[in-house]
């Protein structure tokens, strides 16, 4: 079947483990725009930097402190989610009642600000960090390495455990209230500044996340995060700004079809998110999830 | 006397830069129905938002059980025990009717229980699963009333409960504020229709430019039909 169309299953198998592998960070971090974006209004451009602070602070914590890579995976989202809330506090919190311009011009200053800082202390030539589960297994049509397994089933299960408590949930019902209507949720007694404090420190160490599954797979780098999101942001517009759902999807979905053509046709690899997002808001400008406003 | 449950004095509120209510005084005894009537524009909406905190600029007194209010976030007022009905109704397109009944957070003791009020709003139950949004407006004003009698508050602030809904769906909701003054609760009801303020009331605010320009008992209400026809403007 596969010579029919040309190409050996391994080189296909393993450009689809490859973009599956993207799609996860894509969906990891798209999600936690999503997030953000639903309760705040607020385009994060932080979250790239913020990605990347996620990749050194575990290399930072194994470096200065020996704690490993699980250790990690628990403690650095908390403590970049924490820097998350208090630049929330400090900056964002008094934007709320201007344009979304504003948030997103404060966001992207804030990005460039920490990537400045970590440029200068690190270099921008790139760390290593070691893979914590190496080797891998021949499953017959393709080789599996264990860790990029483990980043798949891990994000997609931090994925679908979000959507579960945004949707199914008393605490995911009182963020969907706010969403609409921030005043009378808060008239019913739940104090909603502090909610939405605590949604962007979420949002922030869900891209901390990403990063620390990031940093044995990619050299862990500056420049990293600014890299990324250009695509991440594709990948929202595509899927529709602040869908829960559609982010997941639309995430996972063009890591695959990236995958796939860097097999069927390499040249348009690094183009095609751009031309689905171009395609996309011809046909349906609130993106394939949203909702017309 | 004692103080009266909810004793509001010289209410000031803006939007922005427009000076809204100019001095609003009066008071909500315990039991009782209260109405606020007036004109369209005349700040009924405004005085319900300025004592559940929800106006950004308010000055003045507003006191329940005792305790000052002017000073507290929304939050905090609610936790008192006071709750709000709004105009538009607020039933949240996100969530379904079941989220929608369970969404307010319980403040206090002592709220019917949910069995109870799904014999009251038997729909209710039948199309809990259904979006918020997709009730018929009865059904959704049946929504936004239950949901703030399971939470314990005692106090319950209704905007205009029968505004664009069919008689016998006005007659339900009547009935339900019958049931409410009998079961405890304190209410205050905006109302635009005296002759339903009337079957439901023990007393009357009329409201104008932002202040209460005369109080009317009920028992009085046929006494001064014509002046209240002139404040209404009907
Ligand atoms: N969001 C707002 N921004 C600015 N002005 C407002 C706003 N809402 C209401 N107003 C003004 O405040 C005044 C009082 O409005 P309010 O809604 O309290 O009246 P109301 O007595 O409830 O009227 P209705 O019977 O029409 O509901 C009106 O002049 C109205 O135009
Ligand atoms: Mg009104």
């Amino acid at each position: 079947m596969f010579d029919l169309i040309g190409v050996p299953p391994q080189a296909l198998f393993g450009q689809l483990l490859l973009g599956l592998i993207n799609g996860a960070f894509y969906a990891l971090l798209s999600l936690g725009l999503a997030v953000i974006f639903g309760l705040m209004n607020v385009i994060n451009f932080t979250h790239g930097a913020q990605y990347m602070m996620g990749a050194f602070c575990s290399y930072m914590l194994l470096t200065y402190f020996g704690i490993p890579y699980w250790g990690a995976l628990v403690l650095v989202p908390i403590i970049v989610g924490a820097t998350g809330i208090i630049i929330e506090r400090l900056f964002i919190s008094r934007l709320y009642h201007l344009d979304h311009l504003y948030g997103l011009l404060l966001t992207f200053g804030l990005a460039l600000i920490i990537e400045g800082m970590f440029r200068k202390q690190f270099g921008s030539s790139g760390l290593p960090y070691t893979n914590p589960i190496p080797g891998g297994t021949n499953l017959g049509f393709m080789f599996l390495p264990y860790y990029r397994a483990w980043v798949v089933v891990s994000s997609l299960v931090v994925c679908l455990g979000t959507w579960f408590m945004i949707e199914k949930t008393q605490l995911g019902s009182y963020l969907r209230a706010a969403t609409e209507r921030p005043d009378l949720v808060q008239a019913f007694g739940i104090n909603v500044p502090r909610m939405i404090t605590l949604t962007y420190g979420f949002g922030v160490g869900l891209a901390a996340l990403a990063g620390v599954l990031a940093a044995p797979i990619y050299s862990v780098n500056p420049i990293m995060g600014a890299n990324l999101i250009i695509v991440v942001f594709a990948v929202v517009v595509i899927g529709g700004m602040g869908s829960i759902l559609g982010s997941i999807i639309t995430g996972f979905g063009l890591g695959v079809i990236e995958g796939l053509t860097k097999v069927f046709y390499p040249e348009a690899s690094n183009t095609v998110i751009f031309i689905i997002m171009a395609i996309v808001l011809m046909l349906r400008p609130q993106g394939l999830f949203g909702t017309p406003k | 006397m004692a103080e009266a449950l909810l004793a509001i004095r010289d209410l000031h509120a803006w939007y922005g830069e427009s000076h809204i209510l100019h001095g609003m005084t009066f008071d909500v005894n315990p039991g009782e129905v209260v109405t606020l009537l007036g004109r369209n524009g005349a700040g009924k909406t405004t005085t319900m938002r300025a004592i559940m905190g929800m106006m950004a600029k308010r000055k003045g007194s507003v006191r329940y059980e005792g305790h000052e209010l002017i000073r507290l976030k929304s939050n905090r007022i609610a936790r008192y025990g006071l709750a709000y009905c709004p105009e538009e109704r607020g039933i949240f397109a996100s969530l379904n009717v079941r989220e929608n009944l369970m969404l307010p957070p319980k403040v206090k003791d002592g709220g019917l229980p949910l069995e109870q009020i799904y014999r009251l709003f038997p729909n209710l139950m039948e199309r809990g699963a259904s979006q918020g949004t997709k009730l018929s407006g009865g059904e959704q004003q049946m929504l936004a009333i239950a949901r703030i009698l399971r939470t314990g508050a005692k106090l319950l602030l209704l905007d205009e409960p029968t505004e664009g809904l069919a008689p016998v769906i006005v007659q339900q909701i009547g009935s339900t504020i019958r049931m409410l003054r009998e079961q405890g609760f304190t209410v205050l009801l905006v109302e635009q229709n005296f002759r339903f303020a009337a079957t439901v009331a023990d007393r009357h605010y009329v409201v104008e430019h932002g202040q209460v320009i005369d109080m009317i008992p009920n028992a009085a209400i046929e006494a001064n039909r014509e002046k209240l026809k002139a404040y209404l403007g009907v």
